[in-house]
């Protein structure tokens, strides 16, 4: 089980929250109970999504396994220059 | 991926030198090929038809006068570049902005095009083109656009992340908030709080080389794109989805690259010449004017920000708050947002409220521009920390080490913060010799701070060992800044061979795997972590060969310096093998020998950047000399020293331009009064002093050399730090970037004048 917090747009698509507690082992496993939990997160999550675990950004890592313990963040995708 | 990106300890025989870079004869003999370069047979000369107009409806185009005209081959209009985005909003605002559909939304929207035999016959026959315009009330403005009774842009636009769902449509598209603790509780713990507002204006990236390239689309339908660009696969993507094309059919040869700095991170003109050759049956070549490319190209923001800081007697921040207004041209984005989230990011804030709101307005399509967003949002913020420093009676650097984020402390943007490079760049700064060097009469000597993201992609390398043993290294992300270079010393670095023998070319979309574009600093991050890896794979091969020629097991080789070693007592009659011996052999042993690699480079890790600056204004006409500049950021560890220095460098040298003259200028007509570099004035080399740099190396733990992106960080920090140094010179605080001489005179005289 980790703990999982969203910004604020993204918290909006969970019906307002701003942290919440899901069973999943790595990124690809959180996406989906994500979207499966909380529909309106699908979209958002297609669009594209990074996780930051304990302060490192990553976009692309589906494989990226959710450390027991670990400060799982949900942030935009940027763009960059 | 079976690659473990993990940083160790190690020490280096060629990263961390300083080799000519391969690409560079070519460049200063003129042979380099840049995107007008190249040329086909038969090719015509495509032109686009611009809006004169910054807000019209496009009631009517009449191209039959054009198509008449002889020797034009092709005119199109929307009407051949029909949607095929199937849904994707931002895809579909990529098409209108190369071809505007049912309005022009801003001066130099393109309306229409025409290929013909020669230039002269395609500007004749855009002369020729009717456009039946209804011309509508414009808003340029970002603080003017988001008024009530502003002229509306979009009218399917309703605000997103409003608390209550808007019933009007609205020029903001979108509302974000970023943040933690209680801003009101943070203030009134406060003994002294600094509220301010700054604005800076529109500039452009000013890339040297204009947008170019050649397509050509042949009858079976497959097609080949020449083309200036930072990344040549997400163009093949767009292209390829806009013109209803599958992308294998699509080749796409990135050139050399004159400049990106975000700019050409997605297509402006491209399926336009795409759709005009496969409409005439002909090679086209489509070369934007410096016209074109600063009024339909993409810059960056303009922005209305407000800051307030509080903090205790004793320098400690209690609380920070900002609103950023950003504008994105006619189409929606996320400058605002990003703003949002690095305005406070070089900070440990118990309390932090940051919202961005995005604005539409009569402006060229807003696209990234180096660490998009973070340097207006900086040159707000640590404007309004230098105040609040000196409120409080604090040295500007003490009070920023006092306040500096660090391993552990909760990111302003969210998450909390691994181990970071904010504390050591202050330290470094505060012991530099620049900060104690005195200053003379109308001098003044300033600093700023700067945070960047960094990103990292997808990857794909391929590492060829030929039967003379030298290497040839083809990698998918276009070289902006000397990459190639870098490249070839990791590749050399692995292998244990002579630079000199290791070849770098960026291959095109048909030769390799899908790489993602060259931004978010992430070009040596990301290709670097590819070439280790594919440099691994061949090693393995290296090693299987030279098993066979001893006839031993794999296991009992390794791989030491260039050579395939045996170990263990029961081999040591045997002499090492050398990479060129066993590839020599190779044909022998199981043909070519290569180390192939396919990866998703995640963990670039962010990055920080503080900035000196020592300036001279003259009070009587407001024209300011930069005098003195040094750059301390940390590289994770610097593959190219010369390089890594050539980033710092040329982030603050943009950074001067646009701190001190760089800005659009619209005319009540909206239309952009400056498209040219006579009138914008970029610094030039007797603008500027020689940059310092330091380079700091703290390791990136998510790189096996600890490399960290550097390309873009280094244009954060100097808008503050500049204003910080002319606000100092002068007395007066400045808050309108840029500090143009007129813009100097107009903030003494307001002082003057109380």
């Amino acid at each position: 089980m980790v703990e999982v917090t969203l910004w604020g747009s993204l918290g909006a698509a969970a019906g307002g929250q701003s942290k919440l507690d899901i069973e999943a082992k790595d990124i690809r496993e959180l996406f989906r109970k994500l979207a499966e939990q909380y529909p309106a997160l699908e979209p958002l999550i297609d669009r594209g999504i990074a996780v930051a675990i304990d302060g490192t950004i990553y976009r692309d890592t589906w494989s990226k396994e959710l450390p027991e313990g670990a400060e799982i963040f949900l942030l935009p995708r940027l763009a960059g220059g | 991926m079976n690659f473990d990106p993990r940083y160790s300890n190690r020490s280096f025989s060629s990263v961390g030198t300083r080799p000519i870079r391969p690409d560079g004869v070519d460049k200063v003999t003129g042979r380099a090929r840049y995107g007008a370069d190249f040329n086909m047979a038969g090719q015509l000369v495509g032109r686009i038809l611009r809006s004169p107009h910054a807000h019209a409806v496009i009631k009517k185009i009449d191209t039959s006068k054009a198509e008449k005209l002889a020797g034009v081959k092709a005119v199109i209009t929307a009407k051949d570049l029909p949607d095929l985005t199937d849904g994707d909003a931002a895809m579909y605002d990529i098409l209108d902005n190369c071809m505007a559909r049912k309005k022009a939304l801003y001066d130099g929207h393109a309306v229409a095009a025409v290929a013909a035999i020669d230039a002269r016959t395609a500007r004749q026959a855009l002369k020729l083109i009717e456009v039946d315009y209804e011309v509508l009330p414009h808003v340029t403005d970002v603080d003017e656009a988001m008024k009530h009774h502003a002229p509306l842009i979009n009218d399917a636009i309703f605000t997103e992340g409003l608390e209550e769902k808007p019933v009007k449509p609205s020029n903001v598209t979108k509302r974000t908030q970023y943040g933690h603790g209680d801003v009101h509780q943070g203030f009134a713990q406060a003994d002294f709080v600094v509220e301010r507002s700054f604005k800076t204006e529109q500039t452009h990236q000013g890339y040297i080389e204009p947008h170019a390239c050649v397509a050509s689309v042949n009858p079976d339908g497959t097609a080949e794109l020449w083309v200036c660009t930072q990344g040549h696969f997400v163009y093949r993507q767009h292209c390829a989805q806009l013109l209803g094309m599958e992308a294998s059919k699509l080749r796409v040869t990135s050139s050399e690259i004159g400049g990106g700095f975000g700019g050409k991170t997605h297509v402006w003109a491209e399926p336009v010449a795409l759709a005009l050759s496969r409409k005439a049956g002909r090679p086209v070549k489509l070369v934007m004017t410096r016209e074109e490319v600063f009024r339909a190209s993409g810059p960056t923001s303009a922005t209305s920000i407000d800051v307030k800081i509080g903090a205790k007697k004793d320098g400690t921040i209690t609380a920070a708050e900002a609103t950023l207004r950003y504008s994105c041209g006619p189409y929606a984005g996320m400058w605002a947002e990003i703003g949002a989230m690095t305005a406070f990011a070089c900070y440990k804030l118990e309390n932090v409220k940051t919202v961005g709101y995005e604005v539409l307005v009569n402006r060229p399509k807003t696209a990234a521009y180096r660490a998009p967003s973070a340097p207006m949002a900086a040159f707000a913020v640590e404007s309004a920390v230098d105040e609040l420093a000196k409120e409080i009676g604090m040295d500007p650097v003490d009070f920023r080490i006092k306040n500096a984020a660090q391993e552990g402390t909760r990111a302003s943007y969210g998450p909390v913060y691994g181990p970071i490079g904010i504390g050591p760049t202050l330290e470094a700064v505060k012991n530099h010799p620049h900060m104690k060097a005195p200053l003379g009469l109308n001098q003044g000597r300033g600093m700023a701070c700067g945070f960047w993201f960094n990103f990292g992609g997808q990857t794909c390398t391929d590492l060829n060992i030929g039967m003379d043993g030298s290497v040839s290294l083809a990698v998918g992300t276009v070289d902006v800044g000397g990459s190639r270079a870098s490249l070839s010393l990791v590749a050399a670095e692995e292998l244990g061979i002579d630079y000199s023998h290791v070849k770098a070319i960026v291959a095109d979309t048909s030769s390799l795997g899908y790489n993602d574009m060259t931004d978010g600093s992430r070009g040596t991050f990301s290709s670097s972590m590819a070439t280790i890896s594919a440099a691994r794979n061949a090693i393995k091969v290296l090693r299987e060969r030279a098993a066979q020629m001893w006839d031993i097991g794999v296991d009992d080789v390794a791989w030491e310096k260039g050579h395939a070693v045996a170990k263990g007592e029961k081999h040591g009659n045997l002499g090492k093998l050398s990479l060129k011996e066993i590839a020599a052999a190779s044909g022998k042993t199981g043909g070519p020998i290569a180390g192939h690699s396919e990866l998703v480079a995640d963990g670039a890790g962010v990055s920080f950047a503080t900035h000196i600056c020592d300036i001279e204004v003259d009070p009587e006409t407001g024209s300011t000399r930069v005098l003195r500049y040094t750059v301390v950021q940390d590289a994770g560890k610097a593959v190219h020293p010369t390089y890594v220095e050539g980033q710092y460098q040329g982030g603050a040298a943009q950074g001067i331009g646009w701190a001190l003259n760089e800005e659009y200028i619209y005319g009540k007509d909206g239309r952009l009064q400056n498209p040219g570099f006579l009138d914008y004035r970029i610094p030039v080399c007797s603008d500027l002093p020689m940059i310092d740099t330091q380079i700091l190396e703290i390791p990136n733990p998510n790189h096996p050399y600890g490399v960290r992106g550097v390309g873009e960080t280094s244009i954060v920090p100097p808008l503050a730090a500049i204003a910080n140094a002319v606000s100092n010179a002068v007395g007066v605080r400045m808050s309108h970037i840029p500090m143009s001489p007129p813009r100097i005179l107009a903030a003494l005289e307001a002082e003057r004048e109380g």
